[in-house]
């Protein structure tokens, strides 16, 4: 089932509540997206850890409606 | 959780090994067949260092085999010295950051 953009932020903010979430389409197609996350959780984490948690936080629709998803993940007092 | 056939397991570690640098990528250096592939393909030539490559668009075995061995959803995927590194947006973030050239030419002590 194709999954759009505020569903998408929707899942984000459930994962981190307290986040500033922003998506977008890349292609318009519905399945190639660019999502900023920007959280206290992620202080201390490695990349490869906040793309997990991102990743988690979008379950399965990572397994399908979701080809291809440019993260970018910060803390608030990252630049 | 689905079990995944041993020789499968066994081939995705063979591979993922086979050189230390080694990129999960679509298509081949030469001819990407997606835009972060072809953005780590550039990384990589910058950095200087020799890499192997798998096309995953060759294999839907290994394309999602390696997702569910990795637990990583998307490609393209890069590994250094057996590790994940992550996909295009950490490879890129982490050679702005003068961090990828270290971890790419040091062997792991």
């Amino acid at each position: 089932m194709p999954i759009n953009v505020s569903e998408i932020e929707q899942r984000l903010l459930a994962a981190f509540p307290e986040a500033k979430v922003q998506v977008s389409d890349l292609t318009g197609t519905g399945d190639h997206y660019a999502a900023t996350v920007v959280t206290t959780a992620f202080e201390n984490k490695t990349l490869l850890e906040r793309h997990r948690l991102v990743y988690a936080a979008l379950g399965d629709s990572m397994k399908g409606d979701i080809h291809a998803l440019a993260l970018t993940t910060r803390t608030p007092d990252e630049p | 959780m689905s079990q995944m056939p041993e020789e499968l397991k066994q081939r995705l570690e063979d591979t993922i090994k086979k050189e230390r640098v080694m990129l999960f990528m679509k298509g081949n250096p030469s001819m990407p067949q997606c835009g972060f592939s072809a953005a780590v393909v550039a990384v990589l030539k910058e950095v200087g260092v020799p890499f192997g490559t798998f096309n995953i668009l060759s294999d839907q075995d290994v394309r999602e085999g390696l997702k569910l061995y990795s637990n990583w959803p998307t490609f393209p995927q890069l590994y250094v010295d057996g590790q994940l590194v992550g996909g295009c947006d950490i490879v890129r973030d982490m050679h702005a950051k003068g961090q990828l050239a270290p971890l790419l030419q040091a062997p792991q002590g």
